[in-house]
This record gives C-alpha cells, structure tokens and sequence, in this order.
C-alpha cells in the first residue's frame, strides 16, 4: 500500500466545513449543554460520548478528548468529516429543540482527531497474543474498524483486499470537499499502526483464495467487502463514450486527473447520496452546466436534503420526475433521451425529450456482492445482502459481516460500529473455545 | 396638547444624595484605575457617570508589572478579577490641580476622593488640600488588602475597629466635607467595623473593597497568578463573582438596629439590576469599577436607562423611595416558614430534553427527578421533591421548571416558633 498520488483532480476542492481554529472550538465546546444521557450520543451508531468529548475540548484537555473519541469510534477522523451529522448527532442536539443553532459535533469532532493525528498520539495497545487469526474479507471502513478491535484483543489479523488501494470507498469515494483520499490513507495507517495486521492486496475471494482456503488457514472469517459495482440502466446507447458509473468516475478523479475538456454539461442519473455527490463534484471540477436526472421529486429523493440544498447553492439544476430511456451520440455521448413521469412515475404520452449532455453519470445504486457467499451454508442472502445479527454473526459459525456488504449501503459510521460489534462477538465466540479450522489443523 | 405629549411618563428622578453628597445619578466610578485621572473621569462624566471616587491619594507608590488576574468560566472571559494594584502612582500635586480642574468644569457632578495616609498630620494635610481642590466628599480607603495593609494602611486599618474609629474621628475633624469610610470585607462580620465608622463620625460607608484573594496559578510554570517575574503576591478579588458577598455585607449594615447612616454600595455592579439589588439591600449610591475596566465607561448609559424603567414600572419616583425595600425581608434562618412548600414543576412543551434535571437532582439533590423511558421529557417525583430549586438552577431555558408552591395544610410555622411554642412542623420530605 502506497500513499495516493499527488496527481489527483480532487485536489481542486476546498473543505465544504473548514476546520475550526481553537477559537472556534473553544467557543463552541463552552456552548454545549453537556446534557444527561445526551440525544446525540443515541443518534451515533458507535455511540461517542459526545458531551464528554466536546467538554473535554472546553477544559483544554484535547488529547482526552480524542480519547474519548476514538475508545467509540477508531475511525472517528474519518466519520467527523463524512459523518451526515445533519440527520445524526447534530440533529437531534437539544438545541434545535430551542431554537438555537445546533453544536457542530463534526467539526469539534475533527477538531479533536486532527489535533491527535497532528501530534501523534497513540491510545491503543494490542492485547496478548492469542494465537488466533481472523481473515478479513475487503479492506474498507468496516474491516478497518473490525481489525483494530481485534488486534485490541490480541487476535492476529489479515485483510485480504482485492485493490492496490486500502480504506474502501473512504479513500475512493466520499467527496472531496469533505475528505480526500489522502487522508483516508492516513487513517488507515493509523488504525493498522497498532500492528499485527497483514494486508494482502490483489488477493479476491472466490477467485485467488477459496472459503476452504480460509476455514483451513484461519479461525475466524469477517465478510467486509463492500458494494459491487455501479448499477447500469440497461437502456440503449449506454456503451456511448461519455456516459460512466457515478462511483468509477469519482474513483477516477479521486485517485488520479479526468479529462473535462470539451464537457459543457453533465448530467447525474439518480436521486440519492452518490447522485448529490457527484453533480456537487462535476461543479466544483468546472463543468458549467450540471442538472440531476431523477424520476421522482425532489420531496421523494433518497439522498440528503441538506447535501441537495447545499447543491442548489452551488448552481446545480434538476430535472424532476424524469426517466432516462435512451442515450444519443455518434461514439460520444450528446444527449440523453427522457420521458417525463406523472406522480405515479407512469410516462407521461408526448413528453419525450433530449438532454443535451457531453457527460452522463449513472448514479442509480451499486451492485450487492452478497453471491459471493451464496454458496456457504448457513449465510442467508437478501437483495444481494449478507444477513446478519446485531453482532455481525450470520448464521454460520464463524462468520461475521458488517458495512455495506451487510447493510446495503449506509454511512462509513455504521460501517464502523457493525466492524467493531463483529470484532467483540468474534472475540467471544475464539474465547469460547471455537474455531473454523478443523480439529487436527488447529495448532498448525 | 398632543396624545403623544399627554401620554408622556413623567421620567423618575434619578438625583442622589449619599451621605451629602450630590450627584445626578447614583452611578459612581469607584476609586480605581477608570478614576485615575481628571482626563478620564471627565470623559466619564461626558459618558452619564454621576460621580467619581478619584484613585487614592496618599505617598505616590511604584506599581508592579503585571497587575492584574481574571477568573473565565466556560467562554466568559472575567467573571471574576483581581488586581495587585496600589494607589495613585501619580504626584499629589498633579491629582489635585487636576481635581479642581474636573469640579470646575463638572460642577454639579460628585468628586469624591479617596485618602490612605498613615499619621494624623499626613491626613490633616491631605484633607486640606482635597478640601481645597473643590472635592464634593472624601472616601478613608481603610479596605486595600493587599500591598498597603503591609505598610500599616488599608485593611490593616479596616480590620481593626478601634483604628477605624480613630482616623474616621481625625478625617471627621479636619473635613467640612463629607466623609465616607471604604469597609473591607476581610472580615468575619461587617458590622462591628461599619459601626466603628459611625462612631468615628463617618457621613456614611461604602462597601465592599475586593477580597484577598490568589485569582489562579499558572499550571507549567507552577506560579500564582497575576505572575511578577518569578513571584505572585495575594490581591483583591472583585467583579461579578462577588456580587454576592457585596450584596450581604451591604444588607447586613442596613438592618443593624445600630448603624444608621448611608451606603454607597460597591462590589460587582456590571447593569442597572446589579445597581437597583444594592440599592433594594440599603445602598443609596453605587459605585462601579470592574465593568468599566472590562468595557468601559459607555456601560453607564444602559444602567441609567434600565434604572429610570425599573422605577416607572415600579412606581418610584425618587430614589429614596426605593433605597433599602428589600431589607425587610432579610430575615433570620429561624424566621423563615418551614411549612411553606414548593415543588418542581416541569413545563412539557418547553422542555428541550437536555435531562440536565435529571443528573443534577440525582446527583446532587434528592433523586426526585427521573428519566421516563418514553420520550426525553423527565418526571417530577412530587412526593418526594423537597422544592430546593436545583433543577430550575440547571435548566437552559427560561420558565421551564418552575416552582409551584403546594397547600399542604399545615399553618405557617418558623423554626424559632416551633422551638419556643411546639408549632407543628409539616412532614420532612427527601429523607431517604
């Protein structure tokens, strides 16, 4: 693993929350109520204790702070950046109960975790070795967590990841204006920095390894891999250059430069979190004209309404109610052909139309990976997602999943607390005496 | 005659009269840095100040650097200070051409000066010459705790009655101007000192000086706090913080059955609230120095304006009307109803959820208020609320918890009554 290159388009974006100076941390940490078993602390999946942390900044005990921080949440860095904390911890702050504008529990947050990263401390120590090994399938968000739990418990640890890259759509996926790739690398040195983690990349369950492979090499197998690919319409003239998975395409400038030139207007398929992303993306690296396609209304779409509001701000258009049925173009891509969809989402008879559009990027879901475990007895598989318990167990012994290979797609902070909740029933379950590999292979 | 005009208020007077002294206002700047010089104390009077305690005169001294310390609660900077501050570091001379300066061209504002002399000669001279300078009172620093109390002068003659009444008697001798005695707090009990003034002669008291006091400790450099070079030394605490002590020390000369002659009340007034408390407890001027450090003289505009309102909306039409309304209701412990009883009463719609409630009545109170598992609300035990107010302490927003005062049938009863006559105590609550 290899620090991301310098040669990134996403360089271009700006913080859309600039870090606060301590001024505005002192300011704001004096501001919280430190309220009793606090609302906010409810609303985040790995459960911080959010009014301890923030006063912990308000006492100048920084390093505490982030303590407290990372004991809940080892990915706390990431997640004070990518965090929604408009539909979380700062949403059900007390104080938009009073009117009063909400503490900004992310920027505190980073305040925190940077100022630990900054100064290097360290709060974990892995525990004494048990002489298990767990296999860790993908090495995103979820895995991450996962790990660092596990190595707290003594256990010895191997990811096995299919990319040259580590940190999962953390480092190839979340927008650039909330964080870079850069610093998801950084936090996945950190976590793995307490040691004891192997990390085999270009390695592919199902492909270069098989499950036997696995149940015969390790105790324990943790099921991190994420999503598959972007979803595609299927509709004619989609092989057209030009029109591109969402989630490729911010890979793409994620890790490395795009070619814009020629591009006067884009266009985004999907109403969700990643169509949000990227029409924001598509205008903050200069594309003049960039309008969001997406069959429902702006009331019914999935993604975040204060991440569209913000789009708005940024002079993104939309096209409401309106359904892809066909992309022209001679070997490029020119416009997309459309209907419009009455509120039921039937076509509407004679609305058909072109979008022009030199760019289309599909934004409409990505593949579930679930079938890659199809064949184990025991996993059961819905909608392409492992089913799991509250531990991440799911229902065949030995096996644990969590993140969006288990919940579909959520935020990086659930795929942290489902890392770490299968870590702690994994740990139980080796303490308990049990094992993948079979009896006579144990001690080898 | 218009409606607007008809309808006009008659805007109370606020004219003030402590101890003789005159005033337009009862707003004093206190014998402090904001009254070092005559160019400041004009300024302050152009601001709406009504008076001024020019900064004690006595032997020039040589100040320290540095001066001062504060105390910053959770963001506010400065609820408390201290300063290692002496006297006047400026000739006798200069302050008092000055003083005739500022009485000459502020005539009918109140210019008050402020002494620390150690002999009897000293002060006669001293006397004479504020007397001389056109000086509207004089104000014995007896209060200094720190620097000058070393040499024999300030608390060091404060905390002592009998000296107290010796020099109040010399001042009392050489003035044909009023004399003031600045009490200090430094004591166990006020009183003894505030009458020792009256016996002496003093026209009237103002209180308190600051309290002795180590403001912090700088924790790397394992130092108090304010730091000269490698030492601190005690100073005296003032500022909001001590608002509290001030208001006590003032109440308790005002309801002595003794002491009978005015105050001017001193001792973290920052607005007219702070100022109409004081007066409420017995002070018929106030005199402020703290604010003024921390922001400055254009302060005294909302205290004048907050006053002149507080005395319409009461009807108070002179301020001697509402000089000392408060004291009457500063009792004894033994004097208060037991069987009065109020409980907590939380307003649903307005509570936030904070459950700030809920620790602190756990933790620090009776353990009446709970969590109800259904919702953030909390719920009041009422049963078992003793009606201490802690809760009502904590909660962030205003009229949430109030205390609602319950008919629990039993007849009023003190403790002193209950001891002398076997009055009927109601139940105790919160005894667990």
């Amino acid at each position: 693993m290899s620090p991301p290159s310098s040669a990134r388009a996403e360089t271009a974006f700006v913080d859309f929350k600039p870090p606060y100076t301590d001024a505005q941390a002192l300011a704001e940490a004096n501001r919280c109520l430190y309220c009793s078993d606090a609302p906010c602390i409810t609303a985040c999946p790995t459960r911080i204790d959010i009014p301890e942390f923030i006063r912990k900044i308000a006492t100048d005990n920084v390093k505490g702070s982030a303590r407290t921080i990372f004991a809940a949440n080892i990915l706390g860095m990431s997640c004070a950046r990518v965090c929604p904390v408009e539909v979380l911890c700062v949403g059900s702050c007390v104080y938009n109960e009073m009117g009063v504008p909400p503490i900004q529990i992310g920027k505190l947050q980073r305040y925190s975790t940077d100022a630990a990263y900054a100064a290097g401390w360290r709060y974990f120590e892995p525990g004494p070795d048990t002489g298990k090994r767990v296999a860790l399938i993908g090495a995103g968000p979820a895995s991450l967590a996962c790990a660092h739990e596990l190595r707290r418990a003594g256990h010895a640890v191997t990811i096995l990841e299919k990319r040259a890259v580590i940190g999962g759509l953390n480092t190839t996926g979340v927008a650039p204006y909330k964080m870079k790739a850069d610093r998801a690398y950084d936090e996945a040195e950190w976590v793995l920095a307490i040691g004891g983690v192997e990390v085999k990349h270009g390695v592919e369950v199902g492909k270069d390894v098989a499950f036997a492979d696995l149940e015969r090499d390790y105790d324990a197998v943790f099921v991190g891999f994420g999503l598959g690919p972007d979803g595609w319409l299927h509709a004619a003239g989609e092989d057209l250059d030009g029109v591109i998975g969402a989630v490729d395409y911010i890979e793409q400038f994620k890790l490395g430069e795009v070619d814009l030139s020629g591009v006067e207007q884009a266009l985004v398929i999907g109403g969700g979190n990643t169509a949000i992303d990227a029409v924001r993306e598509l205008v903050g690296l200069g594309v003049p004209d960039v309008t969001m396609v997406y069959r429902g209304t702006e009331a019914g779409m999935s993604g975040y309404a204060h991440e569209w509001k913000a789009a708005k701000v940024e002079s993104v258009r939309a096209a409401w109610q309106t359904q892809p049925i066909g992309f022209v173009g001679e070997g490029a891509v020119s416009g997309v052909r459309c209907v419009r969809l009455d509120d039921k989402k039937q076509p509407i008879d004679g609305s058909e139309h072109t979008l022009d559009a030199e760019l289309v990027l599909l934004a409409i879901g990505q593949g579930k990976l679930g079938a890659l475990v199809a064949e184990l007895d025991g996993v059961t598989i819905e909608h392409g997602r492992v089913i799991v318990d509250a531990d991440g167990f799911t229902g065949r012994p030995g096996y644990y999943a969590g993140g969006d290979a288990a919940n579909g797609g959520k935020e990086v902070v659930n795929a942290a607390a489902e890392g770490k909740a299968a870590a702690i029933a994994i740990d139980r379950w080796l303490a308990e005496g049990h094992t993948l590999r079979s009896e006579g292979e144990r001690n080898v | 005659m218009s409606d607007a005009a008809s309808t006009q208020r008659v805007l109370p007077d606020l004219s003030t009269d402590c101890a003789g002294i005159r005033s337009p206002n009862p707003f004093w700047l206190a014998s402090a840095p904001p009254a070092n010089s005559g160019e400041q104390i004009m300024r302050a009077f152009d601001a709406g100040w009504g008076g001024a305690v020019w900064k004690t005169l006595g032997q020039p001294i040589q100040n320290v650097s540095s001066r001062f310390g504060a105390v910053n609660y959770r963001g506010t900077r400065a609820i408390g200070f201290n300063n290692i501050e002496l006297i006047t570091d400026r000739s006798l001379d200069v302050n008092f051409r000055e003083i005739y300066e500022v009485k000459k061209r502020y005539p009918d504002h109140a210019v008050i000066v402020s002494l620390m002399v150690e002999t009897r000669e000293e002060w006669k001279e001293i006397i004479q010459r504020s007397v001389d300078a056109g000086a509207d009172g004089l104000e014995l620093n007896f209060g200094c705790p720190h620097g000058m109390c070393e040499r024999g002068m300030g608390s060091a003659v404060g905390q002592e009655p009998k000296v107290n009444e010796r020099i109040t008697s010399w001042a009392k001798e050489f003035s044909p101007i009023p004399v003031l005695v600045k009490l200090t707090p430094n004591v166990g009990d006020i009183v003894p000192h505030g009458l020792a003034a009256q016996r002496g002669g003093a026209d009237g008291v103002s209180l308190i000086n600051t309290i002795k006091s180590i403001i912090g400790v700088d924790l790397d450099r394992m130092v108090p706090e304010p730091r000269v070079g490698s030492l601190s030394t005690n100073g005296g605490y003032c500022g909001a913080a001590v608002k509290p002590i001030a208001l006590h020390m003032t109440a308790a000369l005002a309801r002595d059955h003794e002491f009978d002659i005015p105050i001017s009340g001193i001792g973290g007034v920052a607005d007219w609230r702070d100022a109409v408390e004081f007066m409420l407890l017995g002070a018929s001027s106030v005199q402020v120095c703290t604010a003024v450090m921390l922001y400055g003289y254009r302060i005294v505009e909302d205290m004048i304006e907050g006053l002149s309102e507080y005395m319409a909306r009461h009807g108070f039409a002179t301020l001697d009307q509402l000089v000392g309304k408060a004291v009457p209701q500063y009792s004894e412990w033994g004097d208060l109803d037991l069987n009065y009883e109020t409980v907590a009463r939380i307003d649903e719609d307005k509570c936030i959820g904070c459950q700030l409630c809920v620790t602190a009545c756990h933790d620090g109170a009776h353990q009446c208020i709970h969590p109800t598992g259904d919702g953030r609300v909390p719920v009041i035990d009422e049963g078992e609320c003793v009606g201490c107010n802690l809760c009502q302490i904590v909660c962030p927003v205003a009229d949430c918890i109030s205390m609602i005062e319950v008919d629990n049938g039993f007849a009023p009863a003190t403790w002193n009554e209950h001891v002398t006559e076997g009055a009927a105590l109601r139940p105790k609550k919160g005894v667990h």
